[in-house]
Protein backbone atom coordinates (compact mmCIF):
# COMPACT_ATOMS: atom_id res chain seq x y z
CA UNK A 1 0.00 0.00 0.00
CA UNK A 2 1.02 3.49 -0.56
CA UNK A 3 0.68 6.00 1.74
CA UNK A 4 -0.62 9.63 1.38
CA UNK A 5 2.49 10.93 2.82
CA UNK A 6 4.50 9.16 -0.04
CA UNK A 7 2.65 10.43 -2.41
CA UNK A 8 3.17 14.55 -1.21
CA UNK A 9 6.43 13.73 -0.92
CA UNK A 10 6.79 12.48 -4.82
CA UNK A 11 4.64 15.29 -5.69
CA UNK A 12 7.09 18.08 -3.98
CA UNK A 13 9.99 16.16 -5.65
CA UNK A 14 8.78 15.96 -9.11
CA UNK A 15 7.81 19.55 -8.79
CA UNK A 16 11.14 20.74 -7.83
CA UNK A 17 12.22 18.83 -10.55
CA UNK A 18 10.70 21.03 -12.69
CA UNK A 19 11.77 24.27 -11.19
CA UNK A 20 14.76 23.10 -11.50
CA UNK A 21 14.18 23.01 -15.46
CA UNK A 22 13.31 26.95 -15.41
CA UNK A 23 9.70 26.90 -14.06
CA UNK A 24 8.02 29.36 -11.53
CA UNK A 25 5.75 27.58 -8.66
CA UNK A 26 2.15 28.68 -8.70
CA UNK A 27 -0.58 28.18 -7.19
CA UNK A 28 -4.69 28.61 -8.50
CA UNK A 29 -7.80 28.15 -6.03
CA UNK A 30 -9.68 24.95 -6.05
CA UNK A 31 -12.87 26.76 -6.22
CA UNK A 32 -13.55 28.01 -10.05
CA UNK A 33 -16.47 30.21 -11.68
CA UNK A 34 -18.62 27.44 -13.27
CA UNK A 35 -19.17 29.93 -15.82
CA UNK A 36 -15.67 29.63 -17.20
CA UNK A 37 -15.77 25.71 -17.43
CA UNK A 38 -18.72 25.62 -18.95
CA UNK A 39 -17.99 28.02 -21.76
CA UNK A 40 -15.17 25.65 -22.55
CA UNK A 41 -16.75 22.56 -22.09
CA UNK A 42 -20.07 22.75 -22.23
CA UNK A 43 -22.66 20.77 -19.58
CA UNK A 44 -20.32 17.61 -20.29
CA UNK A 45 -18.10 19.00 -17.72
CA UNK A 46 -20.83 18.55 -14.92
CA UNK A 47 -20.94 14.84 -15.32
CA UNK A 48 -16.90 15.32 -14.76
CA UNK A 49 -16.38 17.87 -11.84
CA UNK A 50 -17.90 18.78 -8.52
CA UNK A 51 -20.47 21.54 -8.20
CA UNK A 52 -21.32 23.40 -5.02
CA UNK A 53 -22.37 27.18 -5.07
CA UNK A 54 -23.20 30.19 -2.64
CA UNK A 55 -26.06 32.71 -3.09
CA UNK A 56 -23.05 35.49 -3.74
CA UNK A 57 -20.78 33.90 -6.31
CA UNK A 58 -23.30 31.14 -7.80
CA UNK A 59 -22.00 28.24 -9.19
CA UNK A 60 -18.16 27.17 -8.48
CA UNK A 61 -16.53 23.83 -9.65
CA UNK A 62 -14.05 22.22 -7.29
CA UNK A 63 -10.66 22.12 -9.71
CA UNK A 64 -11.23 19.29 -12.48
CA UNK A 65 -7.56 20.94 -14.04
CA UNK A 66 -5.35 23.13 -13.37
CA UNK A 67 -4.91 24.04 -17.41
CA UNK A 68 -7.56 26.88 -17.30
CA UNK A 69 -6.63 28.79 -14.14
CA UNK A 70 -2.87 28.51 -14.89
CA UNK A 71 -3.61 30.26 -18.46
CA UNK A 72 -5.71 33.00 -17.01
CA UNK A 73 -3.25 33.55 -14.63
CA UNK A 74 -0.52 33.83 -17.36
CA UNK A 75 -3.17 35.67 -19.72
CA UNK A 76 -4.04 38.00 -16.51
CA UNK A 77 -0.14 39.09 -15.74
CA UNK A 78 2.56 36.68 -17.08
CA UNK A 79 5.21 38.15 -18.57
CA UNK A 80 6.42 36.31 -21.67
CA UNK A 81 8.32 33.29 -22.17
CA UNK A 82 6.47 32.11 -19.06
CA UNK A 83 6.96 28.40 -17.39
CA UNK A 84 5.03 27.15 -14.60
CA UNK A 85 4.96 24.14 -12.38
CA UNK A 86 2.38 23.74 -9.68
CA UNK A 87 1.36 20.76 -7.42
CA UNK A 88 -1.58 19.93 -6.32
CA UNK A 89 -5.41 18.48 -5.71
CA UNK A 90 -7.55 18.12 -8.82
CA UNK A 91 -11.45 16.41 -8.40
CA UNK A 92 -13.21 14.57 -10.07
CA UNK A 93 -16.63 12.97 -10.55
CA UNK A 94 -16.41 9.21 -11.09
CA UNK A 95 -20.23 7.59 -12.15
CA UNK A 96 -19.18 4.59 -14.09
CA UNK A 97 -15.34 3.42 -12.65
CA UNK A 98 -15.78 2.82 -8.77
CA UNK A 99 -11.90 2.13 -9.04
CA UNK A 100 -10.84 5.76 -10.20
CA UNK A 101 -10.13 8.09 -7.93
CA UNK A 102 -11.85 11.12 -7.40
CA UNK A 103 -9.25 13.37 -6.00
CA UNK A 104 -5.66 13.08 -6.47
CA UNK A 105 -2.58 15.03 -6.97
CA UNK A 106 -1.61 16.71 -10.36
CA UNK A 107 2.37 17.88 -10.88
CA UNK A 108 2.35 19.97 -13.82
CA UNK A 109 4.50 21.80 -15.94
CA UNK A 110 3.47 24.54 -18.45
CA UNK A 111 5.88 27.08 -20.99
CA UNK A 112 4.17 29.61 -23.09
CA UNK A 113 6.52 30.69 -25.40
CA UNK A 114 6.43 31.85 -28.86
CA UNK A 115 10.07 31.17 -30.33
CA UNK A 116 10.39 28.07 -30.67
CA UNK A 117 7.69 25.91 -31.27
CA UNK A 118 8.73 22.16 -31.67
CA UNK A 119 12.01 23.05 -28.98
CA UNK A 120 9.07 24.20 -26.32
CA UNK A 121 7.41 20.46 -27.60
CA UNK A 122 10.43 18.24 -27.41
CA UNK A 123 11.51 20.49 -24.08
CA UNK A 124 7.72 19.13 -22.18
CA UNK A 125 8.29 15.67 -23.61
CA UNK A 126 11.94 14.82 -22.39
CA UNK A 127 10.77 16.26 -18.98
CA UNK A 128 8.34 13.79 -18.52
CA UNK A 129 9.94 11.22 -20.24
CA UNK A 130 12.73 11.59 -17.97
CA UNK A 131 10.58 11.94 -14.81
CA UNK A 132 8.71 8.21 -15.59
CA UNK A 133 12.10 6.99 -17.18
CA UNK A 134 12.79 4.58 -14.15
CA UNK A 135 8.89 2.83 -14.94
CA UNK A 136 9.21 1.56 -18.32
CA UNK A 137 6.47 3.00 -20.19
CA UNK A 138 4.32 2.81 -22.84
CA UNK A 139 4.83 6.80 -24.65
CA UNK A 140 1.80 7.39 -26.96
CA UNK A 141 2.12 10.52 -29.05
CA UNK A 142 0.35 12.36 -31.43
CA UNK A 143 -0.76 15.64 -33.60
CA UNK A 144 -4.13 16.85 -33.88
CA UNK A 145 -2.64 19.97 -35.93
CA UNK A 146 -1.99 17.37 -38.82
CA UNK A 147 -5.62 16.38 -38.70
CA UNK A 148 -7.46 20.19 -38.40
CA UNK A 149 -4.85 21.09 -41.40
CA UNK A 150 -6.55 18.17 -43.37
CA UNK A 151 -9.81 18.86 -42.38
CA UNK A 152 -9.19 22.93 -43.73
CA UNK A 153 -8.23 21.82 -47.06
CA UNK A 154 -10.76 19.42 -48.03
CA UNK A 155 -12.46 21.07 -51.74
CA UNK A 156 -15.94 21.79 -49.40
CA UNK A 157 -17.41 24.99 -48.16
CA UNK A 158 -16.70 26.92 -45.40
CA UNK A 159 -19.88 25.46 -43.35
CA UNK A 160 -18.69 22.34 -43.55
CA UNK A 161 -15.61 22.47 -43.00
CA UNK A 162 -16.17 24.55 -39.44
CA UNK A 163 -18.16 22.12 -38.76
CA UNK A 164 -16.24 18.77 -39.16
CA UNK A 165 -13.46 21.49 -37.17
CA UNK A 166 -15.89 21.99 -33.88
CA UNK A 167 -16.45 17.81 -33.76
CA UNK A 168 -12.59 17.00 -34.26
CA UNK A 169 -12.70 15.48 -30.95
CA UNK A 170 -16.35 13.75 -31.21
CA UNK A 171 -15.49 11.13 -34.23
CA UNK A 172 -18.30 9.53 -34.02
CA UNK A 173 -20.59 12.66 -35.05
CA UNK A 174 -17.23 13.86 -36.99
CA UNK A 175 -18.01 10.36 -39.12
CA UNK A 176 -21.74 11.25 -38.97
CA UNK A 177 -20.76 14.77 -40.74
CA UNK A 178 -18.20 13.34 -43.24
CA UNK A 179 -20.31 10.61 -44.33
CA UNK A 180 -23.25 13.18 -44.76
CA UNK A 181 -20.98 15.50 -46.63
CA UNK A 182 -19.74 12.57 -48.85
CA UNK A 183 -23.22 12.22 -49.82
CA UNK A 184 -23.52 8.46 -48.50
CA UNK A 185 -26.18 9.86 -46.55
CA UNK A 186 -29.51 9.65 -48.27
CA UNK A 187 -31.73 12.99 -46.75
CA UNK A 188 -35.30 11.95 -45.63
CA UNK A 189 -38.10 12.71 -47.44
CA UNK A 190 -39.16 15.84 -45.73
CA UNK A 191 -35.84 17.00 -45.35
CA UNK A 192 -36.15 17.38 -49.18
CA UNK A 193 -39.40 18.90 -49.30
CA UNK A 194 -38.09 21.03 -47.06
CA UNK A 195 -35.20 22.07 -49.33
CA UNK A 196 -37.46 21.91 -52.78
CA UNK A 197 -39.76 24.23 -50.82
CA UNK A 198 -42.86 22.31 -51.30
CA UNK A 199 -43.17 21.40 -47.43
CA UNK A 200 -46.72 21.58 -46.31
CA UNK A 201 -46.43 24.98 -44.02
CA UNK A 202 -46.69 24.46 -40.50
CA UNK A 203 -49.85 24.61 -38.55
CA UNK A 204 -48.69 24.83 -35.20
CA UNK A 205 -47.58 28.33 -33.29
CA UNK A 206 -44.16 29.06 -33.25
CA UNK A 207 -43.28 29.11 -29.36
CA UNK A 208 -39.81 29.57 -27.19
CA UNK A 209 -37.29 31.96 -27.97
CA UNK A 210 -35.50 31.26 -31.77
CA UNK A 211 -36.67 33.57 -33.88
CA UNK A 212 -38.76 32.67 -37.33
CA UNK A 213 -35.53 34.71 -39.09
CA UNK A 214 -32.93 32.09 -37.13
CA UNK A 215 -35.55 29.30 -38.64
CA UNK A 216 -35.30 31.05 -42.28
CA UNK A 217 -31.50 31.32 -41.88
CA UNK A 218 -30.86 27.99 -41.16
CA UNK A 219 -33.01 26.96 -44.28
CA UNK A 220 -30.89 28.96 -46.70
CA UNK A 221 -27.86 26.98 -44.96
CA UNK A 222 -29.35 24.01 -45.31
CA UNK A 223 -30.41 24.42 -48.76
CA UNK A 224 -27.22 26.26 -49.48
CA UNK A 225 -25.22 23.06 -48.22
CA UNK A 226 -27.98 20.96 -50.28
CA UNK A 227 -26.63 22.85 -53.57
CA UNK A 228 -22.86 22.52 -52.83
CA UNK A 229 -21.11 19.16 -54.55
CA UNK A 230 -20.08 16.19 -51.94
CA UNK A 231 -16.66 15.79 -50.60
CA UNK A 232 -14.72 13.60 -53.58
CA UNK A 233 -14.64 9.59 -52.40
CA UNK A 234 -11.22 10.18 -52.99
CA UNK A 235 -10.86 12.86 -50.60
CA UNK A 236 -12.58 11.29 -47.72
CA UNK A 237 -10.16 7.89 -48.41
CA UNK A 238 -7.16 10.49 -47.93
CA UNK A 239 -8.56 11.45 -44.36
CA UNK A 240 -9.16 7.81 -43.64
CA UNK A 241 -5.41 7.04 -44.46
CA UNK A 242 -4.21 10.17 -42.75
CA UNK A 243 -6.09 8.78 -40.10
CA UNK A 244 -5.42 4.95 -40.39
CA UNK A 245 -1.54 6.03 -39.58
CA UNK A 246 -0.07 4.46 -36.89
CA UNK A 247 3.49 3.81 -36.64
CA UNK A 248 7.07 4.57 -34.80
CA UNK A 249 7.75 8.53 -35.56
CA UNK A 250 10.05 8.01 -38.28
CA UNK A 251 7.66 5.98 -40.57
CA UNK A 252 4.82 7.83 -39.34
CA UNK A 253 6.89 11.23 -40.40
CA UNK A 254 7.43 9.18 -44.37
CA UNK A 255 3.65 7.83 -44.45
CA UNK A 256 2.49 11.72 -43.77
CA UNK A 257 5.08 13.24 -46.12
CA UNK A 258 3.68 10.53 -48.91
CA UNK A 259 -0.17 11.29 -47.92
CA UNK A 260 1.14 15.67 -48.43
CA UNK A 261 1.54 14.69 -51.74
CA UNK A 262 -1.82 14.26 -52.24
CA UNK A 263 -2.72 16.87 -49.53
CA UNK A 264 -0.81 19.51 -49.86
CA UNK A 265 -2.32 21.38 -46.94
CA UNK A 266 -1.14 19.12 -44.60
CA UNK A 267 2.73 19.83 -45.63
CA UNK A 268 2.95 22.56 -42.88
CA UNK A 269 1.76 20.67 -40.34
CA UNK A 270 4.32 17.62 -41.50
CA UNK A 271 7.19 19.71 -41.37
CA UNK A 272 6.28 20.94 -37.74
CA UNK A 273 6.19 17.52 -36.92
CA UNK A 274 9.99 16.91 -38.42
CA UNK A 275 11.13 19.84 -36.30
CA UNK A 276 9.90 18.52 -33.64
CA UNK A 277 10.95 14.93 -34.44
CA UNK A 278 14.43 16.80 -34.48
CA UNK A 279 13.83 18.73 -31.38
CA UNK A 280 13.17 15.73 -29.92
CA UNK A 281 16.12 13.66 -31.01
CA UNK A 282 18.18 16.68 -29.86
CA UNK A 283 17.20 16.20 -26.66
CA UNK A 284 18.18 12.64 -26.46
CA UNK A 285 14.66 10.74 -27.04
CA UNK A 286 15.23 7.79 -28.96
CA UNK A 287 12.75 8.84 -31.36
CA UNK A 288 12.90 5.85 -33.71
CA UNK A 289 11.07 4.02 -30.95
CA UNK A 290 8.30 6.18 -30.09
CA UNK A 291 4.76 5.80 -31.79
CA UNK A 292 2.89 8.18 -33.24
CA UNK A 293 -0.31 7.76 -33.98
CA UNK A 294 -2.44 10.13 -36.11
CA UNK A 295 -6.00 9.70 -34.10
CA UNK A 296 -4.42 9.64 -30.61
CA UNK A 297 -5.73 12.46 -28.26
CA UNK A 298 -9.07 12.82 -30.48
CA UNK A 299 -11.25 11.54 -27.67
CA UNK A 300 -9.86 12.56 -24.34
CA UNK A 301 -8.05 16.04 -25.07
CA UNK A 302 -10.34 18.23 -26.31
CA UNK A 303 -8.35 21.29 -25.64
CA UNK A 304 -4.93 19.95 -27.17
CA UNK A 305 -4.56 21.14 -30.38
CA UNK A 306 -0.97 20.22 -31.81
CA UNK A 307 1.51 18.24 -30.22
CA UNK A 308 -0.37 15.71 -28.16
CA UNK A 309 1.34 12.40 -25.49
CA UNK A 310 0.65 10.16 -22.69
CA UNK A 311 2.75 7.78 -20.90
CA UNK A 312 0.67 4.16 -20.09
CA UNK A 313 1.91 1.14 -17.62
CA UNK A 314 1.75 -1.93 -19.98
CA UNK A 315 1.34 -4.15 -17.08
CA UNK A 316 -1.38 -2.18 -15.60
CA UNK A 317 -3.61 -1.47 -19.03
CA UNK A 318 -6.54 -0.83 -15.95
CA UNK A 319 -4.77 2.28 -14.52
CA UNK A 320 -5.36 5.80 -16.17
CA UNK A 321 -2.50 7.31 -18.17
CA UNK A 322 0.39 8.41 -15.25
CA UNK A 323 1.09 11.40 -17.42
CA UNK A 324 -0.50 13.52 -20.59
CA UNK A 325 0.13 16.46 -21.89
CA UNK A 326 0.11 18.54 -25.43
CA UNK A 327 0.02 22.18 -26.79
CA UNK A 328 -3.29 24.06 -26.59
CA UNK A 329 -2.46 27.52 -28.56
CA UNK A 330 -6.07 27.78 -28.97
CA UNK A 331 -7.56 28.00 -25.43
CA UNK A 332 -5.27 31.06 -24.83
CA UNK A 333 -6.91 32.82 -27.46
CA UNK A 334 -10.29 31.32 -26.07
CA UNK A 335 -9.56 32.49 -22.68
CA UNK A 336 -8.12 35.74 -23.51
CA UNK A 337 -8.83 38.05 -25.90
CA UNK A 338 -7.27 37.55 -29.63
CA UNK A 339 -3.82 39.71 -29.50
CA UNK A 340 -3.27 38.13 -25.95
CA UNK A 341 -3.14 34.39 -27.81
CA UNK A 342 0.20 32.80 -26.97
CA UNK A 343 1.68 29.15 -28.28
CA UNK A 344 1.61 26.80 -24.95
CA UNK A 345 2.44 23.17 -24.38
CA UNK A 346 2.52 21.32 -21.06
CA UNK A 347 1.33 18.26 -18.87
CA UNK A 348 0.67 16.91 -15.88
CA UNK A 349 1.72 13.62 -13.96
CA UNK A 350 0.19 11.56 -11.50
CA UNK A 351 2.60 11.17 -8.67
CA UNK A 352 -0.21 8.35 -6.84
CA UNK A 353 0.02 6.07 -9.63
CA UNK A 354 3.83 6.85 -10.10
CA UNK A 355 3.92 5.45 -6.10
CA UNK A 356 1.55 3.15 -6.95
CA UNK A 357 3.73 1.41 -9.60
CA UNK A 358 6.99 1.55 -8.18
CA UNK A 359 5.22 -0.63 -5.24
CA UNK A 360 4.43 -3.16 -7.01
CA UNK A 361 7.61 -2.91 -9.39
CA UNK B 1 -37.10 -12.08 8.98
CA UNK B 2 -39.13 -11.77 5.70
CA UNK B 3 -38.52 -11.06 2.39
CA UNK B 4 -39.28 -7.05 1.42
CA UNK B 5 -41.25 -6.22 -1.35
CA UNK B 6 -41.54 -2.54 -2.57
CA UNK B 7 -44.35 -1.16 -4.75
CA UNK B 8 -45.84 2.11 -6.00
CA UNK B 9 -48.13 3.24 -3.19
CA UNK B 10 -50.88 4.79 -5.26
CA UNK B 11 -52.44 5.59 -8.31
CA UNK B 12 -52.45 3.27 -11.42
CA UNK B 13 -49.16 1.99 -11.04
CA UNK B 14 -50.37 0.56 -8.12
CA UNK B 15 -53.49 -0.58 -9.18
CA UNK B 16 -51.60 -2.52 -12.32
CA UNK B 17 -48.86 -4.13 -9.89
CA UNK B 18 -51.69 -5.20 -7.86
CA UNK B 19 -53.41 -7.01 -10.74
CA UNK B 20 -50.29 -8.01 -12.06
CA UNK B 21 -49.13 -10.02 -8.75
CA UNK B 22 -53.01 -11.10 -8.30
CA UNK B 23 -52.74 -12.72 -11.42
CA UNK B 24 -49.95 -14.84 -10.29
CA UNK B 25 -51.78 -15.77 -6.67
CA UNK B 26 -49.89 -13.48 -5.20
CA UNK B 27 -52.49 -10.83 -3.62
CA UNK B 28 -51.30 -7.66 -2.32
CA UNK B 29 -53.53 -5.03 -0.41
CA UNK B 30 -53.50 -2.29 1.65
CA UNK B 31 -54.18 -2.42 5.01
CA UNK B 32 -56.05 0.42 7.42
CA UNK B 33 -56.55 3.37 6.15
CA UNK B 34 -56.73 5.24 2.77
CA UNK B 35 -53.81 7.95 4.44
CA UNK B 36 -51.60 4.91 5.92
CA UNK B 37 -48.91 3.53 3.78
CA UNK B 38 -48.79 -0.52 5.11
CA UNK B 39 -49.74 -3.27 3.46
CA UNK B 40 -50.47 -7.29 3.30
CA UNK B 41 -49.45 -10.33 0.87
CA UNK B 42 -51.05 -13.38 0.65
CA UNK B 43 -50.33 -16.69 -1.33
CA UNK B 44 -46.85 -16.68 -0.63
CA UNK B 45 -45.26 -17.20 2.49
CA UNK B 46 -42.65 -14.79 4.34
CA UNK B 47 -43.08 -11.68 1.81
CA UNK B 48 -44.10 -8.37 3.42
CA UNK B 49 -45.18 -5.54 1.51
CA UNK B 50 -43.71 -2.41 1.40
CA UNK B 51 -45.53 0.68 -0.03
CA UNK B 52 -42.82 3.55 -1.68
CA UNK B 53 -43.17 6.56 -3.78
CA UNK B 54 -41.73 4.97 -7.30
CA UNK B 55 -39.37 7.70 -7.40
CA UNK B 56 -37.70 6.24 -4.22
CA UNK B 57 -37.51 2.43 -5.15
CA UNK B 58 -34.39 2.77 -6.86
CA UNK B 59 -33.00 4.02 -4.18
CA UNK B 60 -34.33 1.56 -1.45
CA UNK B 61 -33.37 -1.11 -4.23
CA UNK B 62 -29.71 0.17 -4.27
CA UNK B 63 -29.55 0.37 -0.43
CA UNK B 64 -30.51 -3.07 -0.01
CA UNK B 65 -33.54 -2.37 2.40
CA UNK B 66 -36.11 -3.72 0.01
CA UNK B 67 -35.41 -7.30 -1.95
CA UNK B 68 -37.39 -6.45 -4.55
CA UNK B 69 -39.42 -4.04 -5.86
CA UNK B 70 -41.92 -2.57 -8.87
CA UNK B 71 -40.54 0.89 -10.68
CA UNK B 72 -39.28 1.93 -13.88
CA UNK B 73 -36.57 1.50 -16.10
CA UNK B 74 -36.33 5.25 -16.51
CA UNK B 75 -35.81 5.92 -12.46
CA UNK B 76 -33.86 2.99 -12.34
CA UNK B 77 -31.23 4.16 -15.09
CA UNK B 78 -31.43 7.86 -13.93
CA UNK B 79 -31.24 7.20 -10.36
CA UNK B 80 -28.76 4.50 -9.89
CA UNK B 81 -25.12 4.94 -10.84
CA UNK B 82 -23.67 1.44 -12.31
CA UNK B 83 -27.44 0.79 -12.10
CA UNK B 84 -26.33 -3.35 -13.56
CA UNK B 85 -24.52 -3.86 -10.27
CA UNK B 86 -26.93 -3.14 -8.18
CA UNK B 87 -30.44 -4.27 -9.55
CA UNK B 88 -31.56 -6.53 -12.06
CA UNK B 89 -34.35 -7.04 -13.27
CA UNK B 90 -36.93 -10.03 -13.11
CA UNK B 91 -39.95 -9.13 -15.35
CA UNK B 92 -40.57 -6.98 -17.15
CA UNK B 93 -44.93 -6.06 -16.55
CA UNK B 94 -46.23 -5.05 -19.47
CA UNK B 95 -47.68 -1.96 -18.31
CA UNK B 96 -46.23 1.95 -17.32
CA UNK B 97 -44.32 1.99 -20.75
CA UNK B 98 -43.11 5.30 -21.27
CA UNK B 99 -40.58 6.78 -23.35
CA UNK B 100 -37.93 9.46 -22.65
CA UNK B 101 -38.11 11.65 -25.58
CA UNK B 102 -36.20 14.71 -26.98
CA UNK B 103 -38.69 17.70 -28.10
CA UNK B 104 -38.71 20.50 -29.61
CA UNK B 105 -41.38 23.15 -31.09
CA UNK B 106 -43.31 21.74 -33.36
CA UNK B 107 -42.67 25.28 -36.06
CA UNK B 108 -38.93 24.04 -35.65
CA UNK B 109 -39.73 22.88 -39.53
CA UNK B 110 -35.84 22.56 -40.31
CA UNK B 111 -35.62 20.30 -37.25
CA UNK B 112 -35.47 16.72 -37.44
CA UNK B 113 -32.66 14.92 -35.78
CA UNK B 114 -29.99 15.27 -33.27
CA UNK B 115 -27.87 16.73 -36.10
CA UNK B 116 -29.93 19.52 -36.79
CA UNK B 117 -30.31 20.36 -32.98
CA UNK B 118 -26.54 20.73 -32.64
CA UNK B 119 -26.34 22.44 -35.88
CA UNK B 120 -29.18 24.84 -34.12
CA UNK B 121 -27.71 24.92 -30.73
CA UNK B 122 -24.58 26.05 -32.21
CA UNK B 123 -26.44 28.93 -34.09
CA UNK B 124 -28.58 29.71 -31.43
CA UNK B 125 -25.60 30.32 -28.89
CA UNK B 126 -24.11 32.64 -31.31
CA UNK B 127 -27.12 34.74 -31.69
CA UNK B 128 -28.20 34.63 -28.47
CA UNK B 129 -25.18 34.36 -26.63
CA UNK B 130 -26.59 31.73 -24.49
CA UNK B 131 -26.20 27.80 -24.98
CA UNK B 132 -29.63 26.12 -26.19
CA UNK B 133 -31.65 25.26 -22.73
CA UNK B 134 -33.14 21.43 -22.21
CA UNK B 135 -35.55 21.32 -19.67
CA UNK B 136 -36.07 18.27 -17.60
CA UNK B 137 -35.63 15.84 -14.82
CA UNK B 138 -33.55 13.63 -16.53
CA UNK B 139 -30.11 15.06 -16.21
CA UNK B 140 -27.72 11.73 -16.35
CA UNK B 141 -29.58 10.27 -18.92
CA UNK B 142 -29.92 13.15 -21.26
CA UNK B 143 -25.99 14.78 -20.23
CA UNK B 144 -24.98 10.86 -21.17
CA UNK B 145 -27.52 10.79 -24.45
CA UNK B 146 -26.03 14.23 -25.97
CA UNK B 147 -22.61 13.06 -25.07
CA UNK B 148 -22.74 9.98 -27.17
CA UNK B 149 -24.47 11.65 -29.64
CA UNK B 150 -21.71 14.71 -29.79
CA UNK B 151 -23.84 17.55 -28.87
CA UNK B 152 -22.08 19.93 -26.69
CA UNK B 153 -23.54 23.59 -26.97
CA UNK B 154 -26.72 22.99 -24.85
CA UNK B 155 -27.39 23.96 -21.08
CA UNK B 156 -29.87 21.49 -18.80
CA UNK B 157 -32.19 23.36 -16.54
CA UNK B 158 -34.06 21.24 -14.16
CA UNK B 159 -37.51 20.92 -14.38
CA UNK B 160 -39.50 18.95 -12.06
CA UNK B 161 -43.44 18.94 -13.38
CA UNK B 162 -45.48 20.96 -16.02
CA UNK B 163 -42.06 20.79 -18.43
CA UNK B 164 -43.52 20.66 -21.88
CA UNK B 165 -44.89 24.54 -20.54
CA UNK B 166 -41.38 25.38 -19.90
CA UNK B 167 -40.80 26.33 -24.09
CA UNK B 168 -43.94 28.59 -24.44
CA UNK B 169 -42.93 29.63 -20.88
CA UNK B 170 -39.41 30.99 -22.08
CA UNK B 171 -37.16 29.02 -19.93
CA UNK B 172 -35.71 26.46 -22.40
CA UNK B 173 -35.58 26.29 -25.84
CA UNK B 174 -36.59 22.15 -25.92
CA UNK B 175 -37.23 19.64 -23.50
CA UNK B 176 -36.18 15.79 -22.68
CA UNK B 177 -39.22 13.83 -20.89
CA UNK B 178 -41.78 11.01 -20.55
CA UNK B 179 -44.21 10.50 -23.14
CA UNK B 180 -46.54 7.70 -23.02
CA UNK B 181 -49.02 8.39 -26.20
CA UNK B 182 -47.54 12.25 -26.74
CA UNK B 183 -50.31 13.89 -26.57
CA UNK B 184 -49.23 16.34 -24.05
CA UNK B 185 -46.49 17.20 -26.53
CA UNK B 186 -48.87 17.71 -29.58
CA UNK B 187 -50.77 19.80 -27.35
CA UNK B 188 -47.67 22.27 -25.97
CA UNK B 189 -47.00 22.64 -30.13
CA UNK B 190 -43.81 20.31 -29.43
CA UNK B 191 -42.84 17.38 -31.65
CA UNK B 192 -40.17 14.46 -30.98
CA UNK B 193 -36.91 14.22 -32.32
CA UNK B 194 -36.76 11.16 -35.32
CA UNK B 195 -33.84 9.53 -34.30
CA UNK B 196 -36.06 7.46 -31.78
CA UNK B 197 -36.24 7.40 -27.59
CA UNK B 198 -33.74 8.14 -25.43
CA UNK B 199 -34.55 5.20 -23.66
CA UNK B 200 -37.96 2.77 -23.85
CA UNK B 201 -39.39 2.46 -19.76
CA UNK B 202 -41.81 0.28 -18.44
CA UNK B 203 -42.85 -1.14 -15.35
CA UNK B 204 -40.34 -3.85 -13.99
CA UNK B 205 -40.08 -6.08 -11.29
CA UNK B 206 -36.33 -5.57 -10.15
CA UNK B 207 -34.16 -7.60 -7.53
CA UNK B 208 -31.97 -6.08 -5.60
CA UNK B 209 -28.14 -7.34 -5.43
CA UNK B 210 -27.41 -5.40 -2.49
CA UNK B 211 -29.68 -6.87 0.23
CA UNK B 212 -28.58 -9.51 2.58
CA UNK B 213 -30.49 -12.69 2.75
CA UNK B 214 -30.38 -15.28 5.28
CA UNK B 215 -30.68 -19.25 4.52
CA UNK B 216 -34.57 -19.33 5.00
CA UNK B 217 -35.16 -16.06 3.20
CA UNK B 218 -33.15 -16.83 -0.17
CA UNK B 219 -35.84 -19.87 -0.19
CA UNK B 220 -38.62 -17.31 0.02
CA UNK B 221 -36.97 -15.17 -3.02
CA UNK B 222 -36.01 -18.10 -4.88
CA UNK B 223 -39.86 -19.02 -4.81
CA UNK B 224 -41.02 -15.44 -5.03
CA UNK B 225 -38.77 -15.65 -8.67
CA UNK B 226 -39.94 -18.61 -9.78
CA UNK B 227 -43.97 -17.94 -9.46
CA UNK B 228 -43.76 -14.93 -11.30
CA UNK B 229 -41.51 -16.21 -13.89
CA UNK B 230 -43.95 -18.92 -14.43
Amino acid sequence: MTSPSQVLARAAALRAGFEEAGAQVVETPVLQPADTLLDLYGEEIRARAYVTSDALRGEQMLRPDFTVPVVQMHMADGAEPARYTYSGEVFRRQEHDPSRANEYLQVGFEVFDRANVAAADAEVFALFAQAVAHLKLRAATGDIGILMAAVRGLQTSDARKAALLRHIWRPRRFRGLLDRYAGRVRPSEQRIALIEGKAAPCKAPLIGRRRQSEIDQRIDVLRADAAEPPIAAGEVDLLDALLGVREMLPFAHQQLSDLAMDMPNISGAVSRLAARTEALASRGVDVDALPFEASYGRTSMEYYDGFVFGFYSAQRPDLPPLATGGRYDALTQRLGDDDAAIPAVGGVLRPDLIVQLEASQ
Amino acid sequence: MTVRLGVPSKGRLMEKTFDWFGARGITLSRTGSDREYAGAVDGVEGVSLILLSAGEIPRELAAGRINFGVTGTDLVQEKLPLWEQQVEPVRELGFGFADLVLAVPMAWVDVETLDDLDAVATAFRQTHGLRLRIATKYHRLVREYLRHGGVADYALVDSQGATEGTVANETAEAIADITSSGETLRANHLKVLSDGPILRSQATLWRSRNAKVTADERQVVAELVARVEG
